[in-house]
């Protein structure tokens, strides 16, 4: 039956898991994500699952993929500092091809920085953090809502792109409190099984191979060294190591509009924002405050992979404004993909952007 | 132990020199598991980064070989996910005790029914010789060419402080000892820790005086006492020589263990 609650963003997200088919936690406490963890801790045993509190990040993010090699939906949660300790086994996951989901709550960085305060200064560490050259996905969340719909399908592109997905919410929406509903059942998808007898590491025609689990008598090898489809290491053969550094980009990128997550308003307007998280709320009360003008919205559900066909349905665009809580870490992106004009609005230090901030700006720039 | 049942033979040659000693610990694991009676299906190892923790990729169960230092936060996922798997870890000094040690300690602490064999060279031999965590004081690295003046870990008695339910140290040269040894960590719920020193010819053993792989082997065999002997000469007020190696059963014990199947 579906259920109407009002809850906290972190609350909902962990609730999201659940319903997601979520069975393993491993994670290490961290203001502002502590929430997430403690909810699971709370339901996890009673749903048959397992929740471990770990003895830093790194063990969370290993525990996960550990986990998820036996066939189970695994996820961890963390904010800034956890996230960067994580990186290294974000690139084994993305080495190994490894389905798993990473929440961040972000806040202030660099370093500590401002444990209980909003930030998006880790959009460009989720993309780029871990050595090499990957991609993975990264979902956005505006509303409590969003924080248990996001993570939903942040499980089921995890499953279906073997990649980590990354849950890239902010403090605010973490820490607010929205209605939620909860629907009775959602849409779950599992992770594809390797035919038996097929190599463990050969892609499919939508660049995927099935997936060995832990258990089943595949006898499967699996490393973060470069391995060929036999998952052997095979570190020294640039033909190996290109053609599967090539394979797990294009695996993700090529889907880049087809999983593409918005909401487009206003095509037709010459002044567009363009926003995720928190500061696309700003945007919202703008637009609604000023019915007579017309202001195009493109809010990211998905930021990566970066979907940039969707700036082209703005076909009389004259100027991109990009609120974000941080220097201007999606303007760069955007910025290389349009012609026209790009105002990053950045806003550091926690507190959101005000209507008349933004106002300001596109008044100036009109 | 059969070597078409547990070793994947389209993965050799192995990258190991001549002379090391890893393939004999490898040998002593897989002859224990198999008198265990696990099936392969049912049997996972888990290494992390070394030259030890490349042996998973030559045996033919699954098998995962994860980042430096951290195979045993891998292997508790593993394990509390699927308590039916059989769960080894295969590590080495480097691994285990400096970049992984935290993980080690956490590890012994849940007392998570994982078996952990390490093989202790005394040295980061892949990288080509430098100074580990249990590199003996005065003893020639690459990192420490004038002598190593940092005191070294005593592995076992870090899992036993930490609250491992089994542990015990053996080396290369006591074959029989270790692979009974290590069946005995394989029966016993909870963490059981084995280390396993082990000669590497190439980059320790050329460079303190064991000019030959059998020198090092003869030191194994020469240098080591019982544990249960030293205790005795304590007893008796006798003087336990300082370079002396302790083998043998330290703990047996029955601590609350994670991931035990009831």
């Amino acid at each position: 039956m579906t259920r109407i609650e009002f809850m906290q963003g972190n609350t909902a997200c962990a609730e999201g898991a659940l319903a997601a088919g979520c069975r393993f936690f491993g994670g290490y406490p961290i203001t502002p994500s502590t929430e997430v963890a403690e909810h699971m801790a709370l339901k996890l045993p009673k749903a048959g699952g397992v929740f471990i509190q770990m003895e830093d990040e790194i063990a969370g993010i290993a525990s996960i993929i550990g986990a998820s090699w036996t066939g189970v939906k695994a996820m961890t949660a963390t904010s800034g500092p956890g996230f960067s300790l994580m990186m290294e086994n974000i690139g084994y996951a993305v080495m190994t091809e490894t389905p798993c989901v990473v929440v961040n709550i972000q806040r202030g960085g660099p370093s500590t920085g401002q444990p209980t305060m909003s930030g998006q200064g880790d959009m460009l560490q989720c993309r780029f953090g871990s050595q090499g050259d990957y991609s993975v996905i990264a979902l956005c969340p505006a509303s409590v809502q969003e924080m248990f719909d996001l993570t939903v399908d942040a499980f089921n592109l995890a499953e279906r792109f073997r990649v980590p997905v990354f849950l890239m919410a902010d403090e605010i929406i973490g820490h607010m409190r929205e209605k939620l509903v909860i629907p009775d059942t959602v849409i779950c998808e599992q992770r594809r099984a390797l035919v038996p007898g097929s190599l463990p590491f050969r892609a499919d025609d939508d660049l995927m191979p099935g997936f060995p689990a832990f258990g089943k008598g595949y006898g499967v090898h699996v490393t973060g060294l470069t391995h060929d489809e036999r998952g052997y290491p095979c570190a020294t053969s640039p033909t190996v190591h290109e053609d599967l550094v090539k394979r797990l980009v294009a695996k993700v990128e090529s889907a880049r509009t087809r999983i593409a997550a918005y909401d487009l308003i206003n095509p037709d307007a010459e002044t567009v924002f363009v926003s995720y998280g928190a500061p696309a709320r700003t945007v919202m009360q703008l637009l609604h405050d000023n019915p007579g003008e017309n202001i195009g919205h493109l809010r990211l559900k998905l930021v990566w992979p970066f979907a940039e066909t969707l700036l082209g349905e703005f076909q009389n665009a004259e100027t991109f404004i990009i609120p974000e809580q941080n220097l201007g870490q999606i303007s760069r992106e955007i910025e290389r993909h349009v012609d026209v004009v790009v105002v990053p609005v950045p806003k550091l230090g926690g507190a959101l952007h005000t209507p008349e901030e933004l106002k300001a700006v596109m008044e100036e720039h009109q | 132990m059969s070597s078409d049942t547990w070793l994947r033979e389209d993965r050799l040659p192995h990258i190991f020199c001549a002379g090391c000693g890893n393939g004999t610990v490898i040998n002593c694991t897989l002859s224990a598991v198999e008198a265990m009676g696990w099936r392969r299906e049912d049997t996972v190892f888990v290494s992390g980064i070394g030259c030890s923790s490349r042996a998973p990729g030559y045996i033919a169960t699954d098998s995962l070989h994860t980042t430096h230092g951290r195979a045993l936060a891998f292997a508790t996922g593993i394990r509390l996910a699927n308590p039916d798997l059989h769960i080894v870890v295969l590590t080495g000094d480097g691994d285990l005790a400096a970049i992984g040690g935290n993980h080690f300690i956490h590890a012994c602490r849940r007392n998570i029914d994982i078996t952990v064999v390490c093989m202790n060279n005394l040295i980061y031999g892949m990288t080509g010789g430098q100074g580990s965590p249990t590199t003996p004081i005065g003893a020639l690295s690459t990192t420490t060419p004038y002598g190593s003046g940092e005191p070294a870990f005593d592995l076992c008695g870090l899992a036993m402080a930490a609250g491992a339910n089994f542990v015990a140290r053996w080396t290369s040269y006591h074959v029989r000892e270790l692979t009974r040894t290590i069946l005995t960590g394989l029966e016993t719920p909870g963490l059981s820790f084995i280390e396993a020193l082990v000669q590497c010819p190439t980059n320790y053993g050329r460079r303190n005086r064991f000019r030959q792989v059998t020198d090092q082997i003869e030191y194994f065999r020469s240098h080591t006492m019982l544990v249960a002997k030293a205790e005795r000469m304590k007893e008796r007020g006798e003087q336990v020589p300082a370079d002396m190696i302790l083998t043998g059963e330290f703990v047996r014990r029955n601590r609350p263990a994670l991931g035990v199947r009831p």
